[in-house]
């Protein structure tokens, strides 16, 4: 299928995307999706491999040669089917999946790798210019009603699911807005957030109630929840911050990643936000050479920075990992982002030795060079320095869920790293330690991408279906 | 009759599956005169064929002997006068030949109930003779279980006129006592048998050797003991288990062959009982039953079911036209009252279908007779003075010359009769004529025969199911699958998708997926004893004509009125078709009514209703057809949501069975209309338990709706032809995998085996199906069935608008499971890249451990370990030996790229263990070992190679194991001689049973220079070896091979399946020192998916019935045994040991080593990582290096040395049968699974510790023998200094491969290019064994005055050879026979020139040599690739099929050979004057760059010079008349090549 010979034949194509200088002045999406011609060429470099490699390097397991072949014939309906088949969501992981399915594609051997997320992209946005994407109506109600807490991508996933098999589903959200980090936590160039709202059209239609400012632990209690509900999903995320306790870390100037994001994001959505913590004009230091600090890079180049600095612990990365000895593995190798591409300086193996104030606002960093030796980290000798710094954004990725309320009032055990605990497979998957309560996404295993919070969200919801009605129809 | 003397079933191993094949011979006085020279002539038949036996473990044990002549009236009289009985006249009495039990008591029991029997009969007891022996010569096992023998004469009665009544008496007396003594079941009347009683005949026969018979039987030396004809047969056993009533003659006849469609034969004999009725036995008939024990050797049926024809009054020749008709069914130009003859008999008796040739007597004709293919060997001569001799080869009897005046062979089809009483020949022409003319049969034919196809199509299509085709679908268990690998390539492409690589998904019974019953059955196939057929290039003797409706009565000998029969083109039934026989009373006028049977049933009275069901519709069937009812329907139309269908396999054989168990199957036809058929392996199966025609209706009606996954215009119609088309193909290629040519005779014939079914289900609704394994029951069937109906009729989201995934040919997440998952190749790849035992660990694990996955039997298999035995790791034998036992598989340099093939070679050579070059020769630059500095660029050519590798000095390329397959490609007397093991491929795990072909595009001018033949021409590799057609060829060619180089030892590959024990002993007994089992799942190039996923068995099957077969036989010793097939860890190994096995082969995870990534794309050339293509961009990808393969395999023996280790044992060889240490895994869940039983596979046999269990001696190849030795000795002035040398000698037929180990010497020493033309020059005289000058070297030339016997020149090397007629003898060449069969087979290069006819498949597969012959019998030139051959005489039919290469001049003097010459490959064209040629063709076509008058009247001139021919001669004198009566056969792939070729030439030059 595809086409025999196609991956001999045609190049890889990456979508086109606005040119840097311009992309840097507003905040919407740069990132153009190929015509119907350019998908049907990128599936034709599909090679429909007896081991579809690209397929368990998805999380979602999405079925990547079937849709390739079917836009490679130009039968975009059909694809679309497929798509959805296992993924809830390909408008989201389309945009911001960092394509763990490319790295394991069988062509990524020893030549680019098919286009797969472009491909996913293109097929999304023609299904919802074209109408395609309509509720699915269960065919009957179960009279069962589920919580489902926490409306990022593991929440919704779930809660369409569940509603899907006709369940009653409220989806509880502690923010103003549905979508946790996909709204709050992705700037709008990555990803705008009306793909969110036509999203939760179609589920409000398939039966599930939204409930913003809902904050269950705060101002909503467990024991009603439980008391009310049949079922309970946690998808509450892991929404706490590693934080860099070195002196002068309480100075104004130096603030979570988070703390920063979503305001940007509301500002955007039309919201006034005063005393927004801006870039504007200053000389911005990221901490963290993840995603996250990506995205302040690029948040902070356009509010107009005067410089950006990011600095990351580890050391420098390889620019090309060793393919025989990684591939079909997520590869370890240096990965320069839209965001860093538009203006940013990049240090490696740097730690932060203290931040320096003035007047209780932060100027300047002091940094040292440290040395990596078998997984072990050395200061390097008299390399200490200092750089300019008027704001610190700290991206270091985060330690797990918030402890305090919501898990505290639930009571559910967790596991070593504080997640809440549960096994993935077997006939206990998703389920706590409290009985009926299940827990899926990064509330449970921790910090990761929004491919495995659409995975965990449906499996899970598959559970609470067995639970509630002794069998299930979805598909895990 | 239970074999006397066999052992019990036990373990795997089961004394149905034996096979014999053997020689065969006669010797008549044409006139009818009696003389004990007959007798003398006959027993030294006999011994002339002695090589074509075979013995077993005790070399006095023979397999078998006998000889079948006349009554000897005047010695009995004689004797019996002595014992005070006179005897009535010649014709009046009657002798019995008896076996009788040692144990007196039961002795005289057994002569009680025969005396009983002849006076209830009405004759009259006349007396006893003991009949005088001397058993001096026999071996001790044989001596335990002789009988005594004795004869019983027998008098007529009252109301016996003619002797043929008396015949008839006698044949029901025998009858009679046989069934009485059977139903004493005495424990000691097993040896109790009667191998002739009649007024005519008399057989003596035993456990013999071939030259014991005339010593043993004392009468046979007397002189009064005379006879006017004398029939002898020597039997080969697959088996060593002394019985005497196997051996031949039998009552009638002896026979060399197989018959494949045993099964088949015999049930529908059976089937009949209760509809047939004989106007000649009368209520006799009633006596008859069973005519045949279970359990009988084929050629025992047969000879049972043609004595009844006879007895019921048909001819000898009528009755064996009825058995073994000839191909008539696509023979156009056959006589059409002969065709008529044969059509009007079809309907009566399924053809008794494989190689055979019969030869029959019944005291006063003696004759012989061919299969439709020709596949035995029968050469016969007639004297002047009225002798006859016929036998399996010439030579066999020294005549002289003079005396012979028509020297000839059979024919396939055709038949040899000589009538004693008229005193003449009737050949086959004439017989067939009178037979043909003597009733209206074509009038009859007209008159009674309805072809389906001709009726009007009804107008309109009655109503399909109004139940969602989707639902439908999955209820029947469709996938998407189905749509994307099986329909939508049938109806675009009328044939069947190909795949590649093996099977690494679970058997259905381990599998978590709902899966169709036909899944839990896989086809068998021909090994050896039997060969395959080519469907396409060969289809002229297929058939898939199928009558629907009841069989005339079989014994009607007088019918006058017979009955209507409806007839089919081919089985598979559109939406028209089903809905005429729906109604065909309708459209018959009344002639046939047909009754539908619903099969399906509430789903709500759950799976225990299936067997009450079942019961049901066989109570229904029988009513049916007993209130006359011509055609059931069985049918699953109905099915719908409330509604569950009963496998239709399951309902139509239980109902198939019950009707034959009734007696009742041949009053009426039955048809299946299902919605679960889809794919070639379901129709087979339906019509292997019965069906004489499907209705696929949900398959049919899927390619109208198939939606994207059909093009539009294949969405109809069209589609649904294309798909009746390909099934078509598919199942004639099934068929002809066991070696079956028709598909009235596969119909009920049952060829498969189940896996994973209970016995108990098996035994009663595919009752003589073999089960290994136990498995599910027929609950857990329905419940299977439920499971599929409830999940299309659900709520299931995933099936809401789409079929199941599938994931069973190509991996899918949630789909079917698969042994290579992505993360057992990347943990694999890893672990032997970076050296690391631990991640190779982790792999092992992925594979192993089936505690939650179960995939295959193995693994739920346990060892026993016992704590206590347990030993450090480091008392186990070190690794470095332990790799010394693998082997990598036959990959061809063709099927994988030269890098990927030589990193292979590199590593199996640096660790001690073996490479296989795979079929396809090999570049003998691979041979000498590597210098410092070398890479496989700077050895093999830089432009040959894509990615360098480096290598070491002692390092080597060259392949330890060379393959010989069927297509001999590049097999040469110098490939021969570099081999330390030579394996004969007999079949392919991934494809048993099939040939193959590398299509032009893959022949890069390097493939063809390694296979001696064109670049850019297709190659196919026929289905057979087309010098095996049975275990005594076999044997011949491991002697050839032996011969050709006696330093290697000599392979056979076999594939599982159920019986393969038996021919592995065969096989050990045919001399191989080395067998390898192959498993059903292994890799392929490329091959239709049916066979990939359906045909032979697991290994440990397979591995465990020839363990136990070879071990009960005590033939262990003698033979490695090597297991492959989906080998990956070192679990598989300890496993393999266990089971049996010395040695272990690998191919797909070594391959997976150097970086396959398990695409299946290796037949589209599209490999992405450079293994499996030709292609130079792609092969530059190539990354894999001989180091990683190397820890591999050091990892695997790792794994083993830690098994071993736990268990306690030292070394691997200690390993191997200890059966013991296994278990089947405890607390399998799994509700499939959990029936398994696998204690048959542990079973080993009880013998006492002295028989040897794993390979511990050598064979004996007999190679002292050769008269090679005495040519060595001459030519050693030739073979050390290259000087000329002339030897003459005589020959016999008894000396065998003559030149082939002087070849060898040569090819040693001087390579391909051998000596200078005519260095070494032997003239023989007389008649030449089998394969005269097989593998000749150039330099050598071998002249024969006399004939030879079949293979000469096989394989021939470069060499010369020539053979002419005695100057006394009298007859023309060109219509006497000279040379045998299969002449010329895989010749490469070099020159022959035979003045006379040759048999059947001359110059097969022939690449390169020269050949002139003055005719040539049946498919000649057959896939031929090179080289030029001269017909200066007649050519049988389907000359050139299959032909891609070469040219080859047929002088057609009558302008008939246009209907003979098969043209889809080639076309026909005149052979111009050289200048006329000049003038019109473009030169770069020519053939060899000359013109074809030069190439044809140089050869012609050299035929004349070399063999003395006249016909040349007067060619030569006449020449343009007869310039202009040439026909040049010019293959279409070989002129486009050498346009190609010329084009490229001139490129490069411009």
């Amino acid at each position: 299928m595809g086409k025999i010979t196609g991956f001999m034949e045609y190049q890889r194509l990456a979508e086109a995307a606005e040119d840097k200088r311009e992309r840097v002045k507003h905040y919407r999406e740069f990132v153009l999706h190929l015509s119907d011609q350019e998908a049907g060429i990128q599936g034709a470099r599909c090679m429909d491999c007896g081991i579809p490699f690209c397929m368990t390097g998805c999380p979602v397991n999405n079925i990547i040669p079937d849709w390739n072949d079917l836009v490679y014939k130009q039968d975009w309906r059909l694809a679309l089917d497929v798509l959805h088949s296992t993924n809830n969501f390909p408008e989201f992981t389309g945009r911001v999946c960092p394509a763990p399915c490319e790295a394991a594609c069988t062509l990524n051997i020893n030549s680019d790798p098919v286009g797969i997320k472009s491909i996913e992209h293109a097929i999304i946005d023609k299904g919802w210019e074209q109408g395609w994407v309509v509720p699915q109506l269960p065919k009957r109600k179960t009279g069962k009603k589920v919580a489902v807490i926490g409306s990022g991508p593991a929440g919704l996933a779930c809660a369409q699911q569940l509603a899907r098999a006709g369940h009653a589903v409220v989806l509880f959200e502690k923010n103003d807005r549905i979508g946790g980090l996909l709204r709050y936590g992705i700037p709008d160039f990555k990803m705008e957030k009306h793909p969110i709202d036509r999203r939760m059209e179609q589920m409000r239609a398939e039966g599930v109630e939204f409930r913003t400012n809902q904050h269950v632990g705060q101002n909503v209690n467990a024991k009603d929840i439980l008391a009310q509900f049949d079922a309970v999903a946690l998808t509450g995320g892991a929404e706490h911050p590693r934080d860099l306790p070195v002196p002068g870390r309480n100075l104004e100037g130096v603030y979570f990643a988070m703390q920063f994001l979503p305001l940007q994001n509301k500002v955007v959505a039309g919201d006034k936000i005063p005393g927004q913590i801006l870039a504007t004009g200053k000389h911005v230091v990221v901490i963290g050479g993840g995603d996250t600090g990506s995205d302040c890079v690029g948040t902070s180049n356009r509010q107009g920075a005067a410089s950006v600095t990011q600095f990351e612990l580890l050391p420098q990365p390889p620019a090309q990992e060793d393919k025989p000895l990684v591939w079909p593995y997520w590869p370890l190798k240096l990965r320069t982002s839209s965001s860093h591409e538009e203006g940013c300086e990049r240090d490696w193996a740097v730690a932060t030795k203290e931040f320096i104030g003035e007047n209780g606002k932060v100027k300047i960093i002091k940094i040292v060079r440290v040395e990596w030796k078998d997984g072990k980290m050395t200061e390097v000798p008299g390399s200490e320095s200092e750089i300019k710094a008027d704001l610190v954004l700290l991206a270091m990725g985060f330690l797990g869920p918030v402890q305090t309320g919501l898990i505290e009032q639930f009571a559910v055990e967790k596991d070593a790293r504080s997640n809440v605990k549960a096994e993935t497979d077997g006939p206990k998957a998703y389920c706590t330690s409290v009985p009926k309560v299940f827990a899926a996404g990064d509330m449970r295993r921790g910090q990761s991408l929004v491919v495995w919070a659409i995975r965990e969200g449906r499996q899970c919801a598959r559970s609470v279906d067995e639970f509630l009605m002794g069998r299930s129809d979805l598909p895990r | 009759m239970a074999h006397p003397t066999l052992p019990a079933r036990q373990g795997l191993y089961d004394p149905a599956n034996e096979h014999d094949a053997c020689g065969v011979g006669f010797i008549a006085n044409i006139k009818g005169a009696r003389s004990h020279a007959i007798i003398e002539q006959g027993l030294l038949i006999l011994k002339n064929l002695t090589h074509r036996g075979a013995v077993g473990a005790d070399p006095l044990a023979g397999d078998g002997a006998g000889i079948l002549i006349q009554i000897p009236d005047q010695f009995f009289r004689e004797e019996m006068a002595d014992r005070g009985v006179k005897l009535p006249p010649l014709g009046e009495y009657g002798v019995g030949m008896i076996f009788l039990p040692q144990e007196p008591a039961s002795r005289l029991a057994c002569e009680y109930e025969i005396e009983r029997a002849i006076k209830d009969e009405g004759q009259v007891l006349l007396g006893w003779r003991d009949v005088p022996r001397d058993n001096a010569g026999l071996g001790e096992s044989v001596k335990k279980i002789e009988p005594v023998i004795r004869q019983v004469f027998i008098g007529r009665g009252a109301g016996v006129t003619v002797t043929d009544a008396l015949e008839r008496k006698l044949y029901i007396i025998r009858k009679v006592s046989g069934h009485a003594i059977q139903a004493l079941k005495l424990e000691h009347s097993k040896e109790f048998y009667v191998p002739s009683m009649s007024a005519r005949t008399l057989v003596y026969k035993g456990m013999l050797l071939a030259g014991q018979v005339g010593s043993y039987y004392k009468d046979l030396s007397d002189p009064r003991v005379t006879s006017a004809l004398a029939l002898v047969h020597q039997r080969f056993s697959t088996n060593t288990f002394p019985t005497w009533d196997l051996a031949h003659p039998f009552r009638m006849i002896a026979h060399n062959g197989e018959i494949n469609t045993l099964r088949g034969n015999v049930n529908w004999l059976r089937a009949r009982q209760g509809a047939i009725f004989s106007p000649i036995l009368g209520k006799d008939l009633d006596k008859v039953w069973p005519l045949i024990y279970d359990g009988q050797s084929d050629s025992a049926s047969f000879d049972n079911a043609l004595e009844l024809l006879i007895m019921s009054g048909y001819s000898l020749a009528h009755a064996m036209m009825m058995l073994i008709p000839e191909a008539w069914e696509k023979h156009t130009f056959m006589d059409p009252h002969r065709r008529a003859f044969y059509e009007y008999h079809a309907a009566m008796m399924e053809p008794w279908d494989g190689p055979a040739a019969v030869a029959f007597s019944d005291g006063r004709q003696i004759g012989a007779t061919l299969d439709r293919n020709g596949l035995r060997p029968a050469r016969y001569l007639v004297t002047s003075d009225d002798m006859v001799v016929m036998a399996s080869e010439t030579g066999v009897l020294p005549i002289p010359e003079e005396k012979i005046i028509k020297k000839w062979r059979l024919q396939p089809g055709k038949m040899f009769l000589i009538d004693l009483e008229a005193g003449r020949i009737i050949d086959d022409k004439e017989l067939k004529d009178t037979l043909a003319n003597s009733k209206p049969y074509r009038a009859w034919i007209e008159r009674i025969r309805i072809k389906l196809d001709d009726l009007p199509a009804p107008t309109k299509i009655a109503e399909q199911s109004k139940v969602p085709l989707l639902d439908r679908q999955q209820a029947f268990g469709y996938t998407q699958e189905d749509l994307k690998f099986i329909l939508s390539p049938m109806a675009q492409q009328g044939e069947e998708a190909i795949g590649s690589m093996g099977n690494d998904s679970p058997l259905a019974v381990l599998s978590n997926k709902d899966k169709p019953l036909y899944n839990y059955f896989k086809q068998l196939f021909a090994q050896v004893t039997n060969p395959p057929i080519d469907p396409i290039r060969e289809d002229l003797v297929m058939s898939l004509v199928s009558f629907i409706g009841p069989k005339p009565n079989l014994l009607g000998i007088d019918e006058t009125n017979p009955p209507m029969r409806l007839e089919v083109g081919q089985p598979v039934l559109d939406f028209n078709q089903m809905d005429t026989i729906r109604h065909i009373d309708y459209y018959t006028g009344g002639k046939f009514k047909s009754f539908e049977i619903d099969i399906s049933y509430p789903v709500a009275w759950g799976k225990q209703a299936i067997e009450a069901r079942l019961a049901s519709l066989c109570a229904q069937a029988e009513d049916a057809v007993r209130s006359g009812y011509s055609i059931l329907i069985v049918s699953d139309r109905k099915v719908d949501a409330d509604h569950v269908a009963i496998p239709a396999l399951l309902a139509l054989s239980g109902i198939h069975q019950h009707l034959v168990g009734k007696g009742l199957r041949t009053s009426a036809g039955l048809v299946v209309e299902t919605g679960s058929a889809r794919e070639v392996h379901h129709f087979a199966l339906l019509a292997g338990y019965g069906a004489e025609a499907v209705h696929p209706c949900v398959a049919m009606e899927t390619i109208f709706h198939a939606g994207a996954s059909i093009p539009e215009e294949y969405r109809g119609e069209k589609g649904v032809k294309n798909y009746v088309k390909a099934i078509g193909k598919g199942l004639m290629k099934v068929m002809s995998k066991m070696g079956i040519s028709t598909y009235m005779s596969y119909t009920g014939a049952q060829i498969f085996e189940a896996v994973g079914l209970a016995r108990g289900m098996v035994d009663k609704y595919f009752t003589g199906t073999t089960s290994n394994v136990e498995g599910i029951g027929v609950f857990e069937v329905a419940e299977e069935a439920i499971r599929l109906h409830l999940a299309a009729f659900g709520n299931d989201p995933v099936l809401a608008n789409a079929l199941d995934a599938g994931g069973e040919y190509a991996f899918r997440v949630r789909g079917e499971e698969h042994m290579w998952t992505p993360e057992a190749i990347a943990k694999l790849q890893h672990s032997t890249r970076a050296n690391s035992f631990q991640t190779f660990r982790d792999y092992a694990k992925i594979i192993n451990d089936q505690s939650r996955r179960h995939m295959t039997l193995r693994g739920l298999f346990e060892f026993r370990v016992d704590p206590a035995k347990s030993i450090p790791i480091d008392e186990v034998e070190p690794a470095r030996e332990i790799v010394k036992r693998f082997a990598t598989g036959a990959m061809s340099l063709g099927s994988i790229s030269t890098e990927a093939h030589t990193t292979l070679a590199i590593a199996m050579n640096r660790i001690g263990g073996k490479s296989n070059t795979g079929e396809g020769g090999e570049d003998p630059r691979r041979y000498a070992p590597v210098k410092a500095g070398e890479t496989l660029a700077s050895r093999l050519g830089r432009d040959r190679i894509q990615r360098d590798i480096p290598l070491r000095e002692g390092d080597s390329l060259r392949s330890k194991i060379k393959q010989v397959a069927s297509g001999r490609f590049g097999v040469t007397a110098e490939y021969l001689n570099s081999a330390d093991q030579i394996q004969i491929k007999m079949a392919q795990g991934a494809k048993p049973g099939e040939g193959g072909q590398l299509p032009g595009h893959k022949v890069s001018e390097y493939i063809a220079e390694l296979r001696f033949s064109v670049p850019g021409v297709g190659l196919i590799s026929p289905p057979p070896h087309h010098d095996i057609y049975s275990i005594e060829d076999l044997a011949q060619l491991i002697h050839d091979l032996k011969n050709g180089n006696p330093r290697a030892s000599i392979s056979v590959k076999l594939v599982s399946e159920d019986g393969v024990g038996t021919v592995a002993a065969g096989v050990s007994k045919a001399k191989a020192d080395h067998v390898t089992i192959a498993g059903h799942d292994g890799g392929t190039g490329a091959s239709p998916w049916s066979s990939i996923k359906h045909a032979g068995t697991p290994w440990e099957l397979g591995l465990a019935e020839t363990q136990q077969t070879l071990v009960l036989n005590k033939l262990r010793g003698r033979i490695a045994v090597q297991v492959d097939g989906q080998m990956k860890t070192g679990r598989d190994v300890a496993i393999g040991a266990i089971l049996g096995a010395d040695e272990f082969g690998f191919a797909t995870a070594p391959l997976v080593v150097t970086g396959c990534i398990m695409m299946r794309k290796c037949h589209l050339n599209t490999c992405p990582v450079g293994v499996a293509t030709q292609d130079p961009e792609l092969r530059k990808k190539f990354k894999g290096q001989p180091e990683h393969v190397v820890n591999f395999f050091f990892f695997i023996a790792e794994e083993v040395r830690e098994i071993m280790a736990s268990l306690g044992v030292r070394k691997l060889g200690d390993l191997i049968g200890r059966t013991d240490l296994l278990d089947m895994k405890k607390g399998i869940e799994h509700w499939k699974a959990k029936g398994l039983d696998f204690s048959r596979i542990f079973q080993m046999p009880h013998m006492p510790p002295e028989v040897a269990i794993y390979n511990s001696e050598k064979q004996d190849h007999g190679l002292e023998k050769a008269l090679d030795h005495r040519l060595i000795e001459l030519a050693q002035p030739a073979i050390q200094r290259a000087e000329k040398v002339t030897v003459e000698m005589p020959i016999r037929n008894v000396n065998r491969t003559v030149g082939t180990m002087l070849s060898s010497e040569v090819a040693k020493k001087y390579g391909n290019s051998g000596l200078a033309d005519d260095t070494i020059h032997v003239r023989f005289a007389g008649s030449a064994g089998q394969s005269f000058g097989a593998f000749l070297v150039r330099g050598i030339t071998l002249d024969l005055i006399g004939e030879a016997n079949d293979y000469v020149g096989k394989g021939l090397s470069g060499g010369r050879i020539s053979v002419q007629p005695s100057p006394k003898f009298r007859g023309s060449p060109t219509e006497n026979i000279i040379i045998g069969n299969t002449v010329m087979y895989g010749a490469i290069a070099g020159e022959a020139y035979f003045r006379g006819v040759a048999g059947e498949r001359f110059c097969v597969r022939n690449s390169g040599a020269q050949a002139v012959v003055e005719g040539v019998g049946d498919h000649g030139c057959e896939y031929m690739t090179g080289g030029t051959v001269v017909v200066l005489g007649m050519t049988g039919r389907n000359f050139a099929a299959g032909m891609s290469g070469g040219i080859a001049y047929v002088l057609d003097e009558d302008g008939s050979f246009n209907s003979r010459c098969n043209q889809s490959m080639v076309q026909m064209e005149s052979v111009l004057a050289e200048a006329e040629q000049e003038a019109k063709v473009s030169r770069d076509i020519w053939h060899m760059g000359q013109a074809d008058e030069t190439i044809l009247k140089g050869f012609i001139e050299r035929h004349a010079r070399y063999s003395g021919s006249i016909r040349a001669r007067e060619i030569l004198d006449n020449w343009t008349t007869y310039r202009a009566k040439f026909v040049k056969v010019f293959p279409t792939e070989y002129r486009r090549a050498l346009g190609e070729m010329a084009a490229k030439r001139r490129k490069l030059a411009a």
